[in-house]
């Protein structure tokens, strides 16, 4: 009966319904569900938004962001690639990829992040190595280029931080391994995670050799063309 | 301490207050009062969390969620700085303005590695429960006074520019947030418990190879529901893990924990569960499609989740 709310979630996320509508009458219908009074559900509610502010430390970092793109930030970071005749959006890519997952490894979390060094930073120097290479850029490719950016940041950290021992995934294990009297060692359990982190690793890098030979195919030697528009705007 | 972590909720409910009322303001935008009035609630829900009680948080919460389902959350207009005119600063400026970027990521590292355990008197100079958020913040700070003195811009610039970047994103500010209430309710409603039952119910015990797969695939599919490895871990490890691969297959712990918690990583890079990595990123970087960081780490999630199958049976066997 419970998993009404995860079905409640998977149609609505399929219907692209808004997700903030789906997660909550997902999360009040599961509390109903389970017999809790109404009164305790938006309780919890409150308890949980609040503990999880820590979430949104993204706000802090948009002064300074914002500013910098005033004063053209992103354009400086696409100049300064452009100067590189051997930089393809791929490649900058897999280097980000490699510095964020040794980064994560040494537990230098902070060194990457979406809003701070992604969309200033990592996301502009991919395009702008892109337009060096082949003068205007569509739209299309543009965002592919972005949503690569973006996804070049969540795997260099995820699969980078467990191989550092302090980090709160393994310390979680170590603790859960603890209780239920198992013997573990931390320092082996990150350890054993660098056998997947290298192939991770080696997989996306040449998955981004790959989407350089597709922008190669795409764009090289047309500069002409318009721009596809995308059909699909879910906002 | 003297940098508590509320202190950072402070300044970004600070933020967060200063983007609503130029929201107000907002004759562009056709539902300036309801657009502001989210940003607003949210800003409140940030500066007041600890104070508010949290039966009125959640109220709070719900408003904002009826704004956005109403269709009240509108963008509006901003005076962007022309392409000319940005150009003209980035001449001016140039490899100087990558300084304020790059003082985040180095103030952060040193704050939180070097500062943790230092005391001002006996007052601990950061909140010993996540010196890395608050050295996060304090980084922040000075990266803005530090950006403000470079571009030399005003305060009102500031708080303009963080109002644009803040409608850019949009409702899915607060996803992560309200994503993690959920995984709350799901928890006390014993979801977890049911899916590890459903798991272990289909698998033949017997065979090591498929134990393997269904503790691999339970790990990603599990988090792919709740958004967080975190909370599959506890809960396939208990179902499958120790009764079957440990205590009957003989593995070792120290593998079956590594390889586990980076095959419900694998779930994480596929679901809009875990919005705070791939659907708050869509939005901050303009994607019309929220699905498609998702879409493009789908692939190497799939090769990983198979290897780490791969391993693991080998490992054990």
């Amino acid at each position: 009966m419970v998993l009404i709310g995860v079905a409640l979630i998977i149609i609505g996320f399929a219907l692209r319904l808004n997700s903030l509508v789906v997660v909550t009458v997902a999360g009040l219908v599961t509390g109903l569900i389970a017999g809790m009074p109404i009164k305790e559900i938006i309780t919890q509610f409150g308890e949980a938004f609040t503990t999880n502010r820590y979430m949104s430390i993204l706000i802090v970092t948009l002064p300074v962001i914002g500013l910098l793109e005033r004063s053209g930030l992103q354009n400086q970071a696409g100049h300064l690639v452009s100067k590189i005749k051997a930089a393809t959006a791929g490649r900058i890519l897999t280097i980000y990829l490699l510095i964020r997952e040794i980064g994560a490894a040494l537990g230098l979390n902070s060194i990457g992040g979406h809003p701070q060094t992604v969309r200033p930073l990592i996301a502009p120097m991919a395009e702008g190595a892109a337009e060096a290479k082949y003068g205007e850029v569509p739209e299309k490719e543009k965002e592919e280029i972005r949503a690569h950016a973006a996804a070049a940041d969540n795997i260099g950290l995820f699969f980078g931080e467990d191989i550092f021992v302090a980090v709160g995934a393994i310390l979680l294990m170590k603790g859960f391994f603890d209780q239920n009297g198992i013997e573990a060692d931390p320092i082996s359990m990150a350890l054993w995670g660098i056998p997947t982190a290298i192939f991770v690793f080696i997989v996306h890098s040449i998955r981004l050799y790959f989407f350089d030979k597709k922008l190669d195919r795409k764009l090289r030697g047309k500069t002409e063309n318009t721009p596809p528009i995308s059909k699909k705007d879910v906002s | 301490m003297v940098f508590s972590v509320e202190f950072i909720y402070i300044i970004m409910g600070i933020i967060g207050f200063c983007c609503s009322i130029y929201t107000f303001l907002d004759k562009a935008n056709p539902r300036r009062i309801s657009s502001g009035l989210f940003y607003l609630l949210y800003s409140l829900t940030l500066l007041f969390g600890k104070v508010i009680p949290p039966f009125y948080i959640g109220i709070m919460v719900i408003l904002m969620v009826l704004i956005v389902g109403l269709g009240g959350l509108k963008k509006g207009s901003y005076e962007e700085a022309t392409e000319g005119q940005r150009e003209e600063r980035r001449k001016k400026l140039g490899n100087m303005l990558f300084l304020p970027a790059l003082l985040i990521p180095i103030i952060t590292v040193i704050g939180s590695k070097l500062f943790v355990n230092v005391k001002i008197g006996s007052l601990q100079l950061l909140d010993p429960a996540n010196p890395t958020l608050v050295s996060l913040g304090i980084a922040c700070l000075i990266a803005i006074l530090a950006a403000v003195a470079l571009t030399k811009s005003t305060p009102k610039t500031t708080i303009k520019e963080s109002r644009r970047l803040l409608e850019a994103i949009g409702w899915a500010v607060v996803l992560p947030q309200l994503l993690a209430t959920l995984g709350t309710i799901f928890t006390s409603a014993g979801v977890g418990k049911v899916v590890s039952d459903m798991v272990t119910k289909v698998i033949p015990e017997t065979s090591l190879f498929w134990v393997v797969f269904a503790f691999c695939i339970g790990m990603a599919v599990f988090t792919m529901i709740m958004g967080n490895a975190f909370a599959a871990f506890p809960v396939m490890a208990a179902g499958i893990a120790i009764p079957l691969l440990i205590k009957q297959f003989g593995a070792n712990p120290n593998q079956i924990a590594a390889i586990s918690m980076f095959a419900g990583y694998c779930g994480t890079l596929m679901t809009p569960m875990a919005a705070n990595f791939n659907i708050v990123p869509a939005a901050l970087l303009d994607l019309k499609d929220k699905n498609h960081v998702i879409r493009v780490q789908i692939p190497t999630a799939l090769c990983a989740l198979a290897f780490n199958i791969v391993l693991m049976y080998f490992l054990i066997k």
